[in-house]
């Protein structure tokens, strides 16, 4: 008997994981308040980026806080392929990083193993 | 107050002595007085302290469906927690030590592994480093100190013996040697007299010059290269990608093996359902997604530092991958192969006195022929009376009066008249056949001499390609000289296949063509080779100095040196194994330590316990990542750094 009531609670978990992680979900996206020709906007980081995809506007510039809340070693860095940035976010609670907004374009940027994703797009 | 990893791995260690000297006194039947006390209030603690920021996160990253590293620590120290609570409360058997010595292990680990993480990316912090603070720039008829982001760009600047050099700029004054190893990897003393270009960052050694600033800021080829570097360090290999697809199903896939594992041992075999626990605890505690994450990033960030210190840039993974393809390497002639600027290789006659001649004759003009004369003249000391009456013949040479005698220089159809010699005239035929240009001297009717002149190879061109052929690679020159002077060309410096008569708009073509049968990479400036450099799967561009053609081209040669291809494609090889070696590593330590956790070695009395499934994950991590910082010290061809300290 009791097997057989775990192995029916075994089959739903696994069936909530797989629905969970690989089922369809919605993104958070923001767009960045715009304050005397500067737009700043910040992502919490704590077990991912929320939000995970940021829109920024063209040709104003633009400046992206990371806010630390996760003291694992996972999310200590921040890579942003294309612009060749690799920033520790561990040194202090809020990091700094400027994104060229002179064309629209899309930066992709994750975690230092490639774990957690997110992405910045700049629009006109 | 915020906790470093190492500082809670130590505070952890501590407080887990108690249990860790239970388990070694397990054997010898003796039991620690209260341990089920003394192991709930320190695993209490250990959880608070260190494992609950893992808890955080993952639960963080599982509001987010998404799910880590952190998801696996947190589950399976909080399912060996829990249930030790449960036991204890209900009289069963605690297994608090496994919940607190996984943690103390993963924590070992993480901190570990931000070390190295940090030493592997010190290369570009080092190079940055060798930035000067001030300059002495000349102000009011004075020399004053002035904070480097104040210099600019037309400013004279004074460097003494044993400085730096400020920013990049052109010797205005005085003559020195500069140490420039640190920015082309060049290890000799390069001589800088005026007219010469220096680069910023480098060592002044024994002279004093004055040099006007032509590129500051980041326009500076520092600063350019740290640039391209960075880019370098964070880009994406395309072998990455097989891992980065299954990072993203990694955990949630290990989850699932974890509840099978549990359920085909107490479902199917019967097993105790605590032995059944333990066996899937341990499943999630080893598997490591860290190592697979690891393997490519870490590698590629060891081994672009290492080429950018050795004047080789890699300007991604992808470049470093492709160039472990290539089976052909293509040369452009002029400028790579060659120095691009004729030489006098030969004087026929009497020396002096057919220089003299020359000299008079070439002195203004400003033909590529008569700039190699008269470097020769000046390299000889030989002092030459001015001419008069000049008279351009276009497209044959020139003639003059020099000290009352008529002169002429120049081909065989501007000295027709003049009377020359059988011996003059085989010498003349021989040189021709080497592929040089001769130019004949007549003096009064009769030809006194003939001047040799050859664009030739640069020194190290012959050892590079016969590097390159010994590493079972094609090598082919492409050249707009006619198939003669090719040859002989190609003949001095060893090469495969020399392709002659190549229009300038051609090359790419050519390159294509030969991509029918592999890999090509082209080696060329960088300044009338980039549709070539662009059409070919690897385009290697020569730099000289500060002109880093950073543009055109996959991988960048700050020095003007062939053998910089050799040192490129070395690098390029010993870190894509390296990538390789890592990815196989992560990849079977998954496949094989997943197995033997779930316990199906069981059977030959193999089992692992969480706690030894804890420390083979977190060695498994370090381990990938010490080998990416082991590119540091292994042996490229042509790297005088590492030469030294093996010696």
């Amino acid at each position: 008997m009791m097997q057989m009531v775990t192995l029916g609670v075994a089959i739903l978990l696994i069936a909530f994981i797989i629905w969970w992680f690989f089922g369809k979900h919605e993104e958070q996206t923001e767009d960045a308040q715009i304050a005397n020709n500067q737009q700043e906007t910040t992502v919490v980081v704590d077990g991912g980026y929320s939000p995970s995809t940021l829109v920024l506007k063209k040709g104003v510039p633009a400046k992206i806080n990371f806010q630390m809340n996760d003291s694992t070693a996972c999310l200590s860095h921040v890579v942003f392929e294309k612009l060749g940035i690799d920033k520790d976010l561990t040194k202090q609670k809020m990091t700094q990083i400027e994104i060229p907004t002179d064309r629209a374009e899309e930066f992709d940027f994750a975690c230092g193993m490639n774990m957690f994703h997110g992405k910045v797009i700049v629009k006109n | 107050m915020k906790l470093s990893n190492m500082w809670k791995f130590w505070i952890s260690l501590i407080l887990a002595i108690p249990m860790l000297l239970q388990m070694i006194m397990m054997p010898f039947h003796w039991m620690m007085p209260a341990y089920n006390w003394v192991a709930f209030i320190t695993t209490t603690i250990i959880m608070l302290v260190a494992a609950a920021p893992y808890w955080k996160s993952a639960w963080a990253a599982f509001k987010h469906h998404n799910a880590n590293m952190n998801t696996l620590v947190a589950v399976g120290t909080s399912v060996a927690y829990f249930y030790s609570l449960f036991a204890m409360v209900t009289g069963r058997e605690v297994y608090f030590e496994s919940a607190a010595l996984v943690t103390v292990f993963v924590l070992l680990g993480d901190a570990l592994e931000e070390r190295m993480h940090n030493s592997a990316s010190n290369a570009l912090g080092k190079l940055l480093n060798l930035q000067v603070k001030e300059a002495e720039v000349l102000s009011d008829g004075q020399y004053i100190k002035v904070p480097l982001e104040k210099v600019q760009v037309g400013d004279l600047i004074r460097v003494r013996p044993g400085e730096k050099v400020p920013v990049d700029g052109v010797v205005t004054e005085g003559a020195t040697n500069i140490n420039e190893s640190m920015v082309t990897g060049e290890s000799m003393p390069v001589t800088k007299k005026a007219g010469d270009a220096v680069i910023g960052s480098t060592i002044n050694a024994d002279g004093m010059i004055i040099f006007r600033a032509t590129k500051v800021g980041k326009d500076t080829a520092l600063a350019q290269i740290v640039e391209l570097v960075k880019k370098a360090q964070t880009s994406h290999a395309p072998i990455q990608n097989l891992t980065d697809k299954l990072s993203g199903i990694f955990v949630p896939a290990v989850l699932i093996a974890a509840i099978s594992t549990y359920v085909i041992w107490f479902v199917f075999l019967g097993a105790p359902a605590v032995q059944a626990m333990l066996f899937a605890v341990s499943v999630i505690v080893i598997a490591c997604p860290c190592a697979l994450g690891l393997a490519t990033p870490t590698a590629l960030m060891v081994g672009t530092g290492r080429s950018a210190k050795m004047g080789v840039l890699i300007k991604n993974g992808q470049a470093l991958e492709e160039v472990n393809m290539v089976k052909t390497v293509v040369f452009d002639k002029t400028g790579t192969i060659t120095a691009g600027k004729p030489v006098v290789t030969d004087v026929i006659g009497d020396q002096t006195k057919v220089l003299q001649v020359a000299a008079s004759l070439e002195e203004s003009s400003e033909h590529p022929l008569a700039n190699a004369v008269m470097a020769k003249v000046s390299d000889a000391k030989v002092a030459y009376p001015k001419a008069r009456d000049f008279k351009n013949i276009e497209g044959k040479g020139v003639k003059a009066v020099v000290n009352g005698e008529k002169a002429s220089i120049g081909s065989d159809k501007l000295l027709e008249d003049y009377q020359i010699s059988n011996q003059m005239k085989t010498k003349m035929a021989q040189l021709q056949n080497d592929a040089k240009t001769v130019v004949l001297v007549g003096l009064s009717g009769k030809i006194i001499g003939l001047v040799a002149i050859q664009d030739t190879p640069k020194k190290t061109a012959a050892k590079a390609i016969a590097e390159l052929r010994s590493r079972g690679l094609k090598t082919v020159m492409l050249t707009g000289d006619n198939q003669r002077v090719a040859q002989a060309i190609g003949k001095q410096v060893g090469i495969d296949q020399v392709i002659a008569g190549v229009l300038p708009n051609e090359k790419a073509d050519h390159v294509k063509a030969l991509q029918q049968s592999g890999k090509v990479a082209f080696v060329g400036d960088g300044i009338n080779d980039a549709p070539a450099l662009t059409v070919a799967d690897v385009g290697i561009a020569m730099g000289s100095g500060t002109d880093i053609a950073i543009e055109s081209g996959e991988i960048i040669l700050i020095q003007n040196d062939l053998l910089g291809v050799v040192r490129a494609l070395d690098i390029s090889k010993k870190t894509f194994n390296r990538i390789k070696l890592n990815l196989f590593w992560a990849f079977i330590y998954n496949l094989i330590g997943i197995p033997i956790s779930a316990g199906i070695l069981v059977g030959i009395g193999l089992q692992l316990s969480p706690e030894l499934a804890g420390l083979a994950m977190a060695f498994s991590s370090v381990s990938v990542v010490t080998s990416s910082l082991m590119l540091n010290k292994t042996k490229i061809a042509g790297d005088h750094d590492a030469q030294q300290v093996a010696a």
